[in-house]
């Protein structure tokens, strides 16, 4: 373990924190603008996140403390895959300890919590919400790994840093199996961060609703730490995707760390423009039936099946 | 020590047997058995866990009883393949015994000390099995096994449905032995000869071996519960009591396993690559079968029955793997390989037992077993509740429990598969991972149905306000697979540096050589810049970050917090029934593997005064295969019935003309 190593990836963390509330801000934002309506503030995450800090918690009569722990669980979880998936460097330190597939076993964590968590009050909507999200996840998950193999397939590591060195110092061209997993891994974000067309983030008809029927018992700071969560969450699928798909720019392991202050920058302009498709994307599309879904989810899990067979066939 | 192991083995085997004896003696004295002979049974186990142990390492030893029939004594021969299982079964046998000591309560059905001879004689006939060296033996301790616990199984044999289960379990159970009988037939190669020793050095050629493996993998599946054998799986774990249940599902399939590993890897010599093949489809098929249909389960223990089909499908795959990887003389890969089947193995053990015990806990506290009249479970059996969340995150294979690491390293050996020669076999492989990831996936759906249900929510009976938490002896064998879980999950180095030998043993290679990075803290298979996985670490600093947060949210604000009823959502008659039931939380998984099912369905009309909904689940392997061969054989019974006259002249008439057809033939 270098110092690099270790402020690089203290770094990484701090800024995945700083930066998710606005990530999600500003996709609020070009979501307005595309709609042709106002936009919110930037920092609207934040002061709604600060808000319900200072709000008294209401805890549901019968809760356990599965409960009360879910959210902290949560948290922890998403905070150490932002320490894995490498935004600003590859020499990550954590990284060594958690590959591609512990990863993915770590978004599953923070799943599996949230929907026992939503099951423990026994509402309808608890119930409800934890077994579509289970339902979305049990095809989104195994998607998202295949899109993480065919990356490692390339770099014959699963390493996520390893797997980022390999793509960044590759020539700049079309890599078939990268674009079938690029359409697949696009539709496993949507669907894993709860947007159109698999859920809507700003809904309020219960009968839609898949993540916040899950967190509707949620109240002041476990709500709070549940929203920066799933910020989190889009932040870290965010950089994922920019690390498989655009690594350039990257802080590659052995350069100093003085370099880590012009990757920032340029991981702040990757994200703006990512955000800005995501907006876009959700604004064009309308949200399905949830029955649609394993279709939708289907077609990108045969995709990244798909970019795998490809990999195979040509080695590239 | 390691010298005395098959020993030690041996005395464990008669000390079993010795116990079961003395409960016969004292049949109808419950106490008896349950204060003083299933704690010693317990006590025998942590002996053969530590004989098993010490084993691990040690070369082979051998000895010749002069038991059995005259000219066949009884080979017995200990190595570290049989070590292993025996060091599972040791060690889960402990546990279940010690809850055994409290589980048994009632007088019903068979009296307590039969239970109590039954149950040790099955112990003592898994450890024979598992021991033996020739394959008449393992035919006896086999038969054995197979008896006994179909005893158990039918311990409540007053209910008919029970008896049907027995059956059925005892017909398949058979058939399987059939099969493994004529594979030992095959394997001796004409020489006479049925020590595995001798069947090791026999050169089969031809088909014959391929014939030999696939006996095997029929005769061992059907135990195992391999597609399409698995119909008695379902049936005889509900049927059985829970300890019952816990010790098939975690070791009497591993010794099917081990059946299966001792055949194709140590007496079949060269194994053929389509071998592979076809293990490594039959098993992802069985794992996604197992599986879907699990989610669509009403019943605790038949949710975890077919979810034991899917972790052996599982692992039969891995074997698949380790043979494909094998037969194109890939050692190191197929060690690794290995030692995700032998490390799955060993979780599933602890795992699947631990879970099936608490369902025995909820049975005990509750009458009830279906899903849909349990709930909120976790205030009145907050023990019972805690330690079997410990196994459902294992078994759904989330970091840093046990399960998730034989899944990791099961992977890590997919993604190493287009190394392979074989262009066909490599496009194979994004199929397979595939199938393996979903149905990895699909059990984290299915272990949030069972534990969501069960324990979490409000109860769904008002009964359920009376249930008691499980006592102090039951809740220690709990504890002790729960943190074996952990255990398992957060040292892997240490558990692969054990399955070491076994590695050696069959495919001639060590899993953690090739220069690995590989120390007490980090699992590095090949070498640390291809994948490492810490768990130790992982586990570290999620509980750090989740400290931390805790303590800032704390210090930074208020700890108010106010107790208020959930939410309505405007409507104010909600009750406990309006919670998500076990169909309606695997709706969407029937909806969308709907081919997979043959379902019956009664939907209420809008204007039934009493509206009931029901909808039965059934496989369709039972309509398409067993009912047909059914109907076939009662076919046959009755032309062969029509031989049956009852008068004995014809009967004689029949016995000259066989006499003639013989002496016509023998001539």
């Amino acid at each position: 373990m270098t110092i690099t190593g270790f402020l690089s990836q203290l770094l990484q963390v701090a800024i995945a924190l700083a930066l998710a509330p606005l990530l999600v801000g500003w996709v609020n934002c070009c979501r307005a603008w595309l709609a042709n309506k106002r936009a919110p503030s930037l920092l609207l995450p934040y002061r709604m996140i600060r808000k319900l800090f200072a709000k008294d918690a209401v805890v549901a009569q019968n809760a356990s403390p599965i409960f009360r722990l879910t959210p902290y669980v949560v948290f922890g979880a998403m905070t150490c895959a932002a320490a894995i998936v490498p935004s600003l460097a590859t020499d990550l330190p954590f990284a060594r300890a958690a590959d591609a597939i512990a990863l993915v076993g770590m978004f599953a964590l923070a799943r599996v919590f949230m929907a026992l968590a939503a099951m423990d009050i026994g509402t309808a909507f608890g119930s409800l919400g934890a077994r579509r999200d289970m339902f979305i996840g049990f095809l989104a998950e195994p998607a998202l790994l295949m899109v993480l193999f065919t990356a490692s397939l390339l770099s014959g590591s699963t390493s996520l840093p390893q797997i980022v060195d390999t793509l960044a110092h590759r020539e700049i061209g079309i890599y078939p199996s990268l674009a079938f997993a690029g359409v697949a891994f696009t539709m496993v974000s949507l669907a894993e961060n709860a947007r159109i067309p698999v859920d809507n983030p700003a809904t309020h008809l219960e009968l839609t609703m898949i993540h916040e029927a899950m967190i509707l018992e949620y109240s002041a700071r476990h709500l709070a730490l549940l929203e920066w969560a799933a910020a989190l969450k889009l932040f870290n699928y965010s950089c994922i995707g920019l690390a498989l798909f655009v690594p350039f720019g990257i802080v590659v392991s052995g350069t100093g760390w003085q370099l880590l202050l012009s990757a920032a920058p340029l991981l702040i302009v990757k994200l703006a423009i990512g955000g800005a498709a995501l907006a876009l994307i959700e604004t064009l599309s309308a949200k399905m039936r949830i029955f649609r879904a394993p279709e939708f989810l289907g077609t990108a899990f045969m995709l990244a099946v798909l970019a795998m067979l490809v990999n195979l066939l040509l080695g590239a | 020590m390691n010298a005395l192991a098959l020993d030690l083995v041996i005395a464990v085997i008669v000390a079993w047997l010795a116990v079961g004896a003395l409960g016969l003696a004292r049949p109808a004295r419950l106490k008896f058995a349950s204060r003083v002979l299933y704690p010693a049974g317990a006590v025998v186990g942590v002996v053969l866990a530590i004989a098993g142990f010490a084993a691990m390492g040690a070369a082979p030893q051998s000895q010749v009883l002069p038991l059995g029939l005259p000219d066949l004594p009884f080979h017995l021969r200990i190595d570290s393949l049989s070590a292993f299982f025996l060091l599972i079964l040791g060690s889960v046998a402990a546990a279940v015994s010690l809850y055994s000591a409290g589980y048994f309560r009632s007088n019903e059905g068979t009296p307590p000390g039969l239970v109590c001879f039954q149950y040790h004689a099955f112990l003592a006939a898994m450890a024979l099995v598992l021991v033996a060296d020739d394959g008449y033996v393992f035919m006896v301790a086999w038969e054995a096994m197979a008896l006994t616990s179909y005893f158990l199984v039918t311990t409540d044999h007053r209910v008919p449905e029970i008896r049907r289960a027995g059956f059925l379990y005892l017909l398949i159970a058979h058939v399987g032995a059939l099969a493994i009988l004529l594979c030992f037939g095959v394997l001796q190669g004409g020489s006479g000869d049925y020590t595995f020793g001798a069947m090791r050095g026999q050169q089969l050629s031809g088909l014959w071996p391929s014939a030999a493996f696939f006996l095997a993998l029929f005769g061992f599946g059907a135990k195992a519960g391999l597609l399409p054998l698995h119909v008695w799986l379902p049936e005889a774990h509900p049927a059985a009591p829970s300890p019952v249940s816990a010790l098939m599902s975690a070791v009497m399939l591993k010794t099917a396993i081990y059946g299966l590993l001792r055949v194709s890897f140590d007496l079949l010599q060269g194994q053929l690559w389509w071998w592979g093949v076809v293990a490594l489809g039959l098993g992802l098929v069985t794992a996604l079968y197992g599986v879907v249909f699990a989610a669509v389960q009403t019943d605790m223990k038949r949710l975890l029955a077919y979810s034991s089909i899917e972790n052996i499908g599982i692992i039969v795959a891995g074997i698949g793997l380790a043979i494909l990887f094998r037969a194109y003389a890939k050692p190191l890969l197929a060690a690794i390989t290995l030692t995700a089947v032998l490390y799955h193995c060993l979780n599933h053990a602890f795992f699947k037992s631990l879970l099936f015990l608490a369902t025995g806990s909820v049975l005990h506290a509750t009458r009830e077993r279906s899903l849909g009249r349990l709930g909120g479970l976790i205030h009145r059996m907050p023990w019972v509740a805690w330690l079997a969340l410990v196994g459902t995150l294992a078994i759904a294979g989330l970091p840093p429990l046990n399960g998730f690491v034989s899944e990791w390293l099961l992977l890590q050996a997919f993604l190493f598969t287009p190394t392979l020669p074989q262009s066909f076999v490599n496009m194979l492989v994004p199929l397979a991972t595939a199938a393996l990831v979903l149905a990895v996936a699909l059990s984290a759906y299915v272990m949030v149905k069972f534990y969501g249900i069960v324990f979490l929510g409000r109860p769904r009976e008002s009964s359920l306000a009376h249930a008691q938490d499980a006592g102090p002896v039951e809740r220690a064998a709990l504890a002790y697979l729960a943190l074996g879980c952990i255990a398992l999950g957060l040292f892997p180095v240490n558990v692969i540096a054990l399955l070491d030998p076994i590695n050696a043993l069959l495919v001639g290679s060590s899993a953690l050589q090739g220069g690995g990075g590989s120390s007490w803290l980090l699992l590095a298979p090949i070498n640390a810049d291809r994948s490492s996985y810490s768990p130790l670490i992982v586990l570290v600093v999620i509980i750090a970050v989740v400290l931390l947060t805790m303590q800032i949210v704390h210090r930074f604000y208020h700890g108010r917090v106010r107790s208020a009823p959930p939410w309505d959502c405007g409507f104010p008659g909600q009750t406990p029934r309006m919670q998500d039931t076990a169909e309606g939380f695997g709706q969407p998984i029937r909806t969308v593997f709907e081919p997979f099912f043959r379902m019956q369905r009664h939907l209420p009309s809008p204007f039934d005064a009493e509206p009931r909904y029901a909808v039965k689940v059934d496989d369709h392997v039972w309509y398409w295969l067993y009912l047909p061969i059914a109907r076939g054989v009662e076919m046959l019974a009755r032309l062969a019935g029509r031989i049956q006259q009852g008068r004995i002249s014809v009967y004689l008439t029949f016995s000259f003309f066989t006499l003639l057809a013989l002496l016509f033939f023998v001539r």
